[in-house]
């Protein structure tokens, strides 16, 4: 609808300050997950002196079951172009990368078509609609590394380093792709300037909650009846969400929690489930709102395990740079196959706290910080699940094969 | 005129101390006699951040910041060893020796070890966490110099100095996590490399006994890092 309208009236009728303008008064907030204002993100570049600025689209989509940006790339990469295009006039840049994974073949093809269309036509590379504004898109492919999703492990990889982050600041806003000024933004963040632009920020901003603006897909999944991609305005409620939208749980069991933010995100109880979902509640709650994943979690899932689970995969996509989330990710993973093997000690449960604090405290990026999430949340909700499988060596859920359990019974 | 170089004051544990702008909060703690842990990083070399051991408080600030990249800022108060910090800086250490294979007793470092060091005088008295103890390889295929991945600690003193002073660049990193371990070109047995010129500046920086030199006793092998600091200066001379 529209397309490259936004990016033409932008260009004809907007200063490039006017538009930072706009972005602040829509108060959209990152949608990769750390939820850094936009308008601010873009004005930081924008007042860098600097001869050469980049804007970079993280298209990185590494979480197990998340594919929000996917379905924007594949049925509308044009608005991401577009999106792109304007956050570069609005701090005058003039060349751009779009960082995607090489898993998605589909999204790529699309991309290098929409790309090549959009020379065509005049709205991107040299003179943008007869102005003189210019703007070039590349692609660049990612090895498959969950931590280049972090932004300056990413820029590492465009750069042709190993994808591994350096300590911020200095932010990417003032040195990142080259040591230039650049734009870093995830696919939906992009995909929603061109409404902003179009529309107007104030627009925008009626939607949602007073720090959370505008909609936010999500892509439910689990133990409930409608699985799937979902837009929904901030502020809804989880029950809102799990219940009507995904249409509650099958078989008529119950539900138990459900896990926001991918693998470094928490699992959050049937008691909160009237939270609205926002940036701060969910941190609130102990868990993050990340890209955008949700796994909705019946009686039959154990915790213990659901934590090992998603410890073992941060455990692997660890870069290796910062010795606590290198060793202590692993120490955490082995200690949890201790308490599901049976071979847990009450000792343990307190070293476990005590690492994912460490981990949390100390890493050097965001995957180690927030990797103790999913281990922590659920000691915070789901205690005697831990205890149980400690104490009595059984699993209340019967997931996990506890060995001395097996013993006792026979 | 103003003065090209501009001065900030800060406060270190209830030290008032100046401070060029372009320094870092670990570089002006050592001028004025604060000693902060370190590991990975080494005077010449870039800072990488990697080790932790360095993170110091900030007042105003949640988070903990690394010295070695922290710049210092005009009012700044820092702590360098609060109660919070040393906590964490031992259990990092801990994690260091259960990650592979550090048994002083019968390491060639033994005595000449900044890992050991460390853990002396930051009170490590035991490792909480299980040892880990993996199966990993001993390259000493090269004529003079011996790897052992048991002793790495992965602080990157090797690649650094390989690639930003002797501009060689034969030392990387492979793998991820827990599994990532230094390599020799594209992982190929030390003595077959094409690229290493043999300097030994890497043995001489690596901070344990995981690069050593063949045919010296524990005893012997020291760490002979005065060309670091005379290297880097006598660059920066000429520029």
């Amino acid at each position: 609808m529209g397309g490259y309208s936004a990016l033409l009236r932008v260009l004809e009728e907007m200063r490039p300050m006017e538009v930072i303008e706009q972005m602040a008064r829509s108060g959209l907030r990152g949608r990769g997950g750390a939820g850094f204002p936009t308008g601010l993100k873009w004005s930081t570049v924008a007042k860098a002196v600097h001869p050469k600025k980049y804007v970079v689209c993280n298209a990185d989509e590494g979480d197990p079951g998340a594919f929000m940006d996917r379905s924007v790339l594949e049925s509308d990469p044009r608005r991401v172009l577009e999106g792109m295009a304007i956050g570069a006039y609005a701090v005058g840049a003039d060349e751009g990368y779009i960082y995607v994974r090489a898993e998605y073949p589909l999204a790529v093809k699309r991309l290098r078509i929409a790309i090549a269309q959009a020379e065509r036509m005049g709205l991107l590379g040299k003179n943008i609609g007869g102005t003189r504004f210019s703007f070039h898109v590349d692609l660049r492919l990612g090895g498959g590394a969950f931590v280049c999703g972090e932004e300056t492990a990413l820029l590492a990889s465009i750069e042709g380093k190993r994808g591994a982050p350096r300590p911020r600041p200095p932010f990417p806003a003032e040195s990142g792709l080259y040591e230039c000024p650049t734009i870093i933004n995830n696919v939906e963040t992009f995909a929603n300037v061109p409404p902003i632009m179009r529309k107007g920020g104030d627009w925008y901003a009626r939607i949602g909650t007073a720090k959370s603006k505008g909609t936010k897909v999500f892509a439910l999944a689990g133990c409930v009846n409608n699985t799937g991609l979902i837009e929904v305005p901030m502020g809804i409620t989880l029950r809102e969400i799990i219940m009507e939208i995904g249409g509650g749980i099958p078989g008529g069991r119950q539900f138990k929690a459900v896990q926001t933010g991918g693998p470094s995100g928490g699992c959050i109880p049937a008691e909160h489930l009237d939270m609205p979902v926002d940036y701060q509640s969910l941190t609130q709650l102990g868990s993050i709102m990340g890209s955008g994943g949700m796994i909705v979690m019946d009686e039959s899932s154990c915790m213990v395990d659901v934590a090992k689970y998603f410890m073992e995969f941060c455990m692997s996509e660890s870069c290796g740079k910062c010795a606590p989330c290198r060793v202590g990710t692993a120490q955490i993973y082995e200690m949890l196959c201790r308490i599901t093997n049976g071979t847990g000690t009450p000792d343990d449960l307190k070293l476990l706290e005590e690492l994912c604090d460490l981990v949390r405290t100390t890493s050097l990026c965001g995957l180690g910080q927030n990797a103790p999430n999913p281990v922590l949340s659920t000691l915070r909700y789901f205690r005697h699940e831990y205890l149980t499988h400690i104490e009595v060596q059984a699993c209340p859920a019967q997931v996990c094969k506890l060995h001395s359990a097996a013993e006792v019974t026979v | 005129m103003t003065s090209p170089v501009r001065v900030k004051t800060l406060r270190i544990n209830d030290l008032d101390v100046s401070a060029r702008e372009d320094e870092t909060v670990l570089e002006i703690a050592r001028e004025n006699g604060i000693w902060i842990p370190s590991l990975c990083e080494i005077e010449g070399l870039s800072a990488l951040s990697a080790c932790r051991l360095c993170l110091v408080e900030v007042k105003g600030s949640p988070r903990l910041h690394p010295a070695c990249v922290l710049k210092v800022e005009e009012g700044m108060e820092v702590f360098t060893n609060s109660e919070r910090v040393a906590k964490y800086r031992r259990m990092i250490l801990e994690l260091m020796f259960s990650e592979r294979n550090h048994i002083c007793s019968v390491c060639v470092s033994n005595g000449h070890c900044d890992l050991q060091a460390l853990a002396q005088m930051l009170d490590m008295t035991h490792v909480e966490m299980p040892y880990r103890n993996p199966a990993l390889s001993v390259d000493a295929s090269h004529q003079r110099f011996i790897l052992d991945h048991n002793r790495c600690i992965l602080c990157q003193r090797c690649v650094r100095v390989c690639d930003e002073i002797e501009g060689a660049h034969t030392w990387d990193l492979m793998g991820r996590g827990i599994n990532a371990r230094v390599i020799i070109d594209l992982a190929e047995p030390w003595g077959a490399s094409q690229t290493c010129t043999g300097c030994g500046k890497c043995v001489q920086v690596c901070p344990t006994g995981a690069l050593s030199e063949k045919g010296v006793s524990s005893g012997e092998m020291i760490k002979k890092r005065q060309f670091l600091p005379y290297l880097t200066t006598m660059r920066e001379a000429r520029r």
